[in-house]
């Protein structure tokens, strides 16, 4: 999973082949064997990232600028075991390797990359790739550590077996890589090409002979599988134990979100007062009239109320990501396997879940795992349920104006993170009701297999972790640049049109009471009325949306958001509010991704409604049970 | 522990090597303690997820060995070519390894 909703806009016109020219790489390998690493490493942070024709596969593109090769185009293609087409990763792999995919250029050579400790398994991999006949260079990925695990392999040998140059390369460190230079300039001379020795590659295209010639080679190699790692071992005595297992998983999640919270919420403020620091400052400058009222009235306190959530939401992707790059999510996979199961999922449904804690597209994309299509659709189906960041801001904003800061457990867990954790528990229990009712009914399948590789433990390196805040923060702060300061500009001007008039009269506060007859029972006024509008783009919005309204309003400009929507709102309103957001599905990016996954609008439209109605539902059950009891 | 001794001294040798002394039964995978090896036999599994199996290891002739369970006590891990694999009791049911006793 390299980025989320953003797919760059650079593009790589795909060249026709040549005879003799190495234009065109493809990066072929085994999954696990540190493929993207390596495609990062060398492309550098340039690439393309889309979808296949036709097919779900994402396809990643980019020049080889991490090695000073610009003019060369390095295309990634899916990991595989084989080159079989049981899979659509491998129907692809074979296509692009044959030739045959619209689009793109057959390959003039070819990076395969292995992963060095497990090589006999790996190279099974290697006899059908070979046997394509492209100039290919053979990439022993990890070798250093293969190395310091007491693991060894005689590459010169391998070379001559294989008939193709060998090199122990680490994409981790990124030594190694003038091999793949060496290769290129070495390919791009059409004799030295052409001088591809006769090697013997097992006839029978099956797992078995595969496997018997990859052993034979290994062994002719002098290969040394290493030790597997001290570390793993013990570690799994530990974190996959009976009964600490399972603590201790429950104590990550926890933390994670213990910890969001309590560093997250004073980095999140600390931000705001800069923002409106800033704010104050320049609104001297501009004067006052209509244009200081548009810019620090309308856009500045509206984007500034989004923003203002950017550290937390990060830190939330900061540890979703150790968990990832460490290796632990697979073993979550594996202890929530039984639970999963009794609501009739897999296991592997686990991880995209939890990422789905972050967010819903990074998630939805990750659940290409999950080889049964039945249970991949109802995961991709349930996924927008668990609560994402970007419901944060408005979960924060209402329960810090409503829900008082009374401690219930003591100094740590108080009411309001009381508050927080039964709404994500609510979004976690419609998920698995959900599931529950998919699978019983429209996707009902026999049961698939779980069969989940457990890397080993590893620690994540800075720059990979590095490289997803980044990724995240540009899509936040573009979505803030673009959708939010769009949305607040136009709420801004139809809430001051016709002129000279209050805000209930403007355009706006016209179109929000004429909807304020279907909400009003839900509890909510007719300025929330246009934040659900508004947050129909995406979650986030809403928050802005209000800042603008209440900011707008003479009646609460001078006070606060959380003040104005106090003086607003009854308790039952805001609790309504929060409990609609945890339902429904507000978020045009995720609908996005669901009809690209699912390749038809039917699964997002069931979706939205299906949610919508769930949403409006809990909604009103909530405000009216409030309602009865608190009065 | 001694599951993972035997597999990361199994994991430097190649099947050709094994010491076929012993006494050879036929089992099922899941049936396997915590801690023995088995060969793989055979795999009766649906087309699909037989061949992704093979290509993960479990071919026949592959040596198995039987790492952990999982807290709740499916599914377990096994540890084939040096990699751990989880597998559900249900999949393991159709793998028939011959488990190999020492005399």
């Amino acid at each position: 999973m390299s980025s989320c909703c953003s797919t760059e806009t650079v593009d790589f016109p795909l060249e026709p082949r040549v005879p003799g020219r190495i234009r065109t790489v493809a990066l072929v390998g085994p999954p696990n064997s540190g493929k993207s690493t390596l495609f990062n490493r060398l492309t550098g942070l340039r690439q393309k990232v889309a979808n296949y024709p036709g097919v779900t596969v994402e396809q990643r593109v980019g020049r080889l600028n991490g090695i000073g090769r610009a003019d060369l185009t390095l295309i990634d293609l899916p990991g595989i075991y084989g080159l079989d087409s049981y899979s659509e990763d491998a129907r692809v792999a074979v296509d692009v390797l044959r030739g045959q995919m619209p689009g793109t250029p057959m390959p003039d050579a070819i990076l395969l990359v292995l992963d060095s400790l497990h090589l006999r398994r790996q190279l099974m991999l290697a006899a059908p790739v070979l046997a394509l006949g492209l100039p290919t260079l053979v990439l022993l990925n990890m070798s250093d550590l293969m190395e310091a695990r007491g693991g060894r392999v005689d590459t010169l040998a391998l070379a001559q077996e294989l008939g193709v140059p060998v090199a122990k390369i680490s994409a981790t460190r990124g030594t190694g890589l003038d091999a793949i230079n060496h290769f290129l300039d070495r390919r791009a001379e059409p004799e030295e090409a052409a001088a591809a020795s006769k090697i013997e590659l097992p006839v029978l295209g099956n797992p078995r002979s595969y496997r018997q010639w990859a052993t034979g080679v290994s062994t002719r190699t002098k290969y040394k599988a290493p030790l597997s790692s001290q570390w793993t071992r013990r570690l799994d005595h530990v974190l996959l134990h009976r009964i600490w297992g399972p603590l201790i998983f429950l104590a990550v999640v926890f933390a994670v979100f213990q910890v969001v919270f309590s560093i997250g919420q004073p980095l999140s403020d600390g931000f705001g007062d800069v923002l409106n620091a800033a704010g104050d400052h320049i609104a001297p400058l501009l004067g006052s009239g209509w244009f200081e009222s548009l810019a620090i009235d309308g856009v500045w306190r509206g984007v500034a109320s989004v923003l203002v959530f950017l550290p937390q939401i990060l830190l939330l992707f900061l540890f979703i990501g150790v968990l990832e790059d460490s290796g632990y999510l697979a073993r979550a996979a594996l202890i929530a396997d039984r639970v999963m199961r009794s609501i009739g999922l897999n296991g592997k449904a686990f991880i995209p879940l939890l990422s789905a804690y972050a967010c819903a597209v990074p998630a939805i994309m990750a659940t290409r795992t999950i080889e049964n299509k039945r249970d991949r659709f109802a995961t991709i189906l349930v996924a927008p349920f668990m609560t994402c960041s970007a419901r944060l801001p408005i979960y924060m904003l209402m329960i810090a104006a409503f829900i008082p800061n009374r401690p219930l457990l003591g100094e740590f867990f108080g009411l309001r993170a009381a508050v927080m954790l039964s709404l994500y528990l609510l979004g976690f229990l419609a998920a698995l009701a959900t599931a529950r009712l998919l699978k019983s009914s429209v996707l009902k399948a026999s049961s698939a297999p779980f069969i989940l590789e457990l890397p080993q433990y590893r620690l994540p390196t800075v720059r990979s972790l590095g490289l997803r805040l980044m990724d995240r923060g540009k899509v936040f702060l573009r979505q803030a640049g673009t959708i939010i300061l769009a949305v607040t500009l136009v709420l801004w001007i139809l809430s001051h049109v016709p002129l000279h008039t209050s805000l209930p009269d403007s355009l706006i506060g016209r179109l929000g009471h004429l909807i304020e007859p279907v909400i009003q029972p839900l509890g909510f006024n007719w300025k929330i009325g246009i934040g659900l509008l508004t947050s129909v783009m995406a979650r986030e919005v809403i928050v802005g949306t209000l800042g603008t309204l209440y900011g707008a309003d003479p009646a609460t400009q001078s006070l606060g958001l959380q003040a104005a929507l106090r003086h607003d709102l009854t308790l039952g309103g805001a609790m309504a509010l929060v409990v609609f957001f945890a339902f429904a599905l507000q978020c045009t990016s995720t609908l996005a991704i669901v009809r690209r996954e699912t390749n038809s609008w039917k699964w997002p439209a069931l979706q939205f409604c299906y949610m919508s109605v769930l949403a409006y539902v809990a909604a009103l059950a909530t405000n009216q049970a409030i309602l009865y009891f608190v009065r | 522990m001694v599951a993972i001794a035997l597999s990361s001294i199994f994991g430097a040798e190649t099947a050709d090597e094994i010491d076929l002394s012993g006494a050879w039964k036929l089992r099922l995978l899941s049936e396997l303690p915590i801690g023995t090896t088995g060969v793989v036999e055979s795999l009766e599994l649906p087309g699909e997820i037989q061949h992704h199996l093979m290509h993960m290891g479990f071919v026949p002739e592959a040596r198995v060995v039987v790492v952990r369970r999982a807290p709740a006590g499916d599914p377990t891990v096994y540890s084939i070519d040096g990699f751990e694999v989880a597998l559900r009791r249900e999949t393991a049911r159709s793998i028939r390894v011959r488990e190999y006793e020492a005399k």
